[in-house]
């Protein structure tokens, strides 16, 4: 177990910045998810860790020990890559045990570990096909055995269940999180794929081109995002979000003449523009004569089963809501919705960061709890 | 492009048989002619079917050309050039593909432009080379002033010297350098992906423990295409173990023994002996080729995984 602490990582390729800045703190024994779109530098950061890149500035320090200069067999780490990236013409044997042949430890000692770790990921019958041979699930099983037998402080995940079928990634993500269960080891792991992130993280470290947008447990990220690119990243559906200003009447005024009563809102967050938004499943659909009810008209609506999406459109500016009702709701039928002040999030639209009800920005590593 | 008309297929059937008649008739001529008796290959019009007298042809050949020594010296050659060739083309591919140095992209246009040079162009400075290896050296030292400071002060006089004429080493040296095979190593090695390269990093194993665990393993049908090619090219050459060995007896190669077989102007016109001859001297390669024909085409078109 070891604990992994970046301050001020940047990574530079000629003169081009692709991350600018990174301060985490990875705790020892912690899960860490990197989530991100593609290119916004996550498997960059991971590869930095891993000593595959080298860190133009700052310092990654593993256990408390700079790794900046540390050829990567001197880190600790083991790493298990998006394809597998087995060695084609060894057999599962010899790929598991390559690492310890090559720190040449003697052979009776090496296939015991090797067998030990085959049983622990169910391999044994295979061990002596080529990867060839294997199937996805089966070859992903080599990696992280390949991995987990060179008892490494910190294990690294780059995006590796992305070219597994759906079911077999939910069955590989179940077998990871046992995983850390059982060892304990410090995992960093990268995906673009957001339910991976939020099922196995302990803690999530969102990024985009090359910033962390917020650093946080998985429930903290989804109900507390601290940026517009953070709110709009995670959850699906998206988070409405509606571009507009709040007046010193209480009201907030979007889209073509599209007012909203957020008195409560209103005070911290006069004269600056800003965008409010709110999770589809807080939006409340209501009565024509509900108090405060913002009219709207349907667009389309898409059935899930236990819900359906309304995707409506008031004053101008989209809303998506998740509606349990069963009435018939077409193309251009009006619906009714409401909204709580305290659902609502409010983002600066200069810097994009979120403001929280006092008015103060909120930065990415705070813990958000209100 | 998939075409399926009776006409297409006579005509592609039509167009192979020919191509395997002009390969094939040469060989027939020499079968033929190597197993007849001196009568029968010099009667008028040709008898293009084959007499009895093959093994005693083939034993008179042996016997004229001595071959049995310069087969020996042909197979040193042809598997020392094939060899080092190999070996050479593997580490500087390796070098050019997998470290990132200045003058990496010089260093592979250099190799690559000698494709243009081939051994006929450049023959006298490599006969130069070889009567003195040493001599660039010399040249240098020469140049930079340092032979005559040397002589001035010690007055004694630096002359390097490294004579390769009539020697295994001046047949084999100067063919070893190859810009093929460093370039078909070279888009082999392009081909491996780089999360191989990364794993083996993470795996602690070092460059040329990468190398050997790794490349050579996976280049094995590669290799073995280039060696078939590299050895009959090799077996094959005439004219630099001509101009190297003055010691026939001693270096001669089966190829240069092939002018010794052929009749000279006021000899008797044996051509059966010369033809049976040249049955023995193309055998090698043939069983070459033969054995090693289906590495050789998946090295060159496909690749394994």
């Amino acid at each position: 177990m070891a604990a992994i602490s970046f301050s001020g990582v940047k990574k530079r390729y000629q003169k081009n910045d692709v991350i600018h800045g990174v301060d985490v703190e990875i705790e020892a024994g912690e899960f860490v998810v990197i989530l991100g779109p593609s290119g916004c530098g996550k498997s960059t950061l991971l590869r930095m860790i891993a000593g595959l890149e080298e860190i133009s500035e700052g310092t990654i320090a593993i256990d408390g020990k700079v790794v900046n200069e540390l050829e990567p067999r001197e880190r600790g780490c083991a790493m298990v890559f998006q394809n597998y990236a087995l060695y084609p013409h060894m057999s599962v044997r010899q790929n598991i045990g390559y690492a310890l042949k090559v720190a040449g430890m003697p052979k009776a000692e090496r296939e015991a570990k090797v067998l030990k770790v085959a049983k622990s990921v169910s391999l044994e019958p295979y061990l002596d096909r080529k990867p060839g041979e294997l199937s996805g699930g089966q070859r992903q099983r080599v990696a992280m055995a390949r991995a987990m037998v060179r008892e490494p402080k910190v294990f690294l995940f780059d995006e590796p269940f992305s070219n597994l079928d759906a079911k077999l990634r939910v069955a590989m993500r179940a077998e990871v999180r046992n995983l850390h269960r059982s060892l304990g080891v410090t995992s960093v792991f990268v995906t673009h794929d957001q339910t991976e992130a939020m099922t196995l993280a302990d803690r999530l470290i969102v990024m985009n081109s090359g910033f962390v947008e917020q650093v946080g447990k998985p429930s903290e990220v989804y109900h507390h995002p601290a940026s517009l690119f953070v709110a709009d990243f995670i959850g699906s559906p998206a988070m409405n979000l509606v571009r507009g200003f709040f007046g010193e009447d209480g009201y907030f005024r979007h889209g073509k003449g599209g007012m909203v009563n957020l008195p409560g809102l209103a005070k911290a967050h006069l004269s600056r523009e800003v965008s409010i938004g709110i999770r589809p499943e807080l939006v409340r659909r209501v009565d024509a004569g509900h108090k405060d009810a913002i009219a709207a008209v349907v667009d389309y609506t898409e059935e899930l089963g236990a819900s359906r999406l309304v995707y409506a459109r008031a004053d101008g500016s989209p809303i998506i809501a998740v509606d349990s009702g069963t009435d018939a709701l077409g193309t251009g039928m009006p619906v009714h919705f409401a909204l709580s002040e305290s659902d609502i999030h409010v983002f600066d639209h200069s810097n994009g960061r979120r403001v929280d009800h006092n008015g103060r920005p909120v930065r990415a590593t705070d813990t958000v709890s209100a | 492009m998939i075409e399926r008309s009776p006409v297409f297929n006579i005509f592609t059937y039509a167009a192979m048989t020919l191509g395997l008649l002009v390969v094939l008739v040469p060989f027939w001529i020499v079968i033929v002619a190597g197993s007849q008796s001196l009568q029968e290959v010099s009667r008028v019009p040709i008898v293009l079917w084959p007499s009895s007298h093959l093994w005693e042809n083939i034993q008179a050949a042996w016997a004229r050309a001595d071959l049995g020594p310069k087969m020996i010296n042909s197979l040193i050659v042809a598997s020392g050039v094939t060899f080092g060739k190999i070996v050479l083309a593997s580490i500087s591919a390796f070098a050019i593909v997998f470290f990132d140095f200045r003058a990496r992209m010089v260093c592979f246009w250099m190799i690559f432009i000698t494709l243009m040079l081939p051994l006929e162009v450049r023959i006298v400075p490599t006969y130069a080379i070889a009567a003195n290896a040493l001599l660039p050296f010399q040249v240098v030292l020469d140049t930079l002033g340092i032979t005559g400071l040397v002589q001035t002060l010690s007055s004694v006089r630096i002359g390097l010297e490294w004579n390769l004429l009539n020697s295994y080493t001046g047949l084999i040296l100067p063919l070893v350098a190859t810009a093929t095979g460093t370039f078909l190593y070279r888009q082999f090695f392009m081909t491996i992906p780089d999360e191989l390269i990364e794993a083996s990093k993470m795996d602690g194993a070092s460059p040329v423990r990468f190398f050997f665990d790794v490349l050579l393993p996976l280049s094995r049908t590669n290799m073995l295409a280039l060696a078939t090619i590299m050895f009959v090219s090799s077996w094959n050459q005439y004219l630099w173990p001509l101009l190297i060995t003055t010691d026939r007896t001693n270096y001669g190669t089966v190829v240069m023994q092939l002018k010794a077989l052929i009749p000279t102007q006021n000899g008797t016109p044996d051509w059966n002996v010369t033809m049976a001859g040249a049955l023995i001297i193309m055998l090698p390669p043939l069983l070459i080729v033969a054995l090693m024909q289906r590495w050789f085409v998946r090295g060159l078109i496909t690749r394994d995984k």
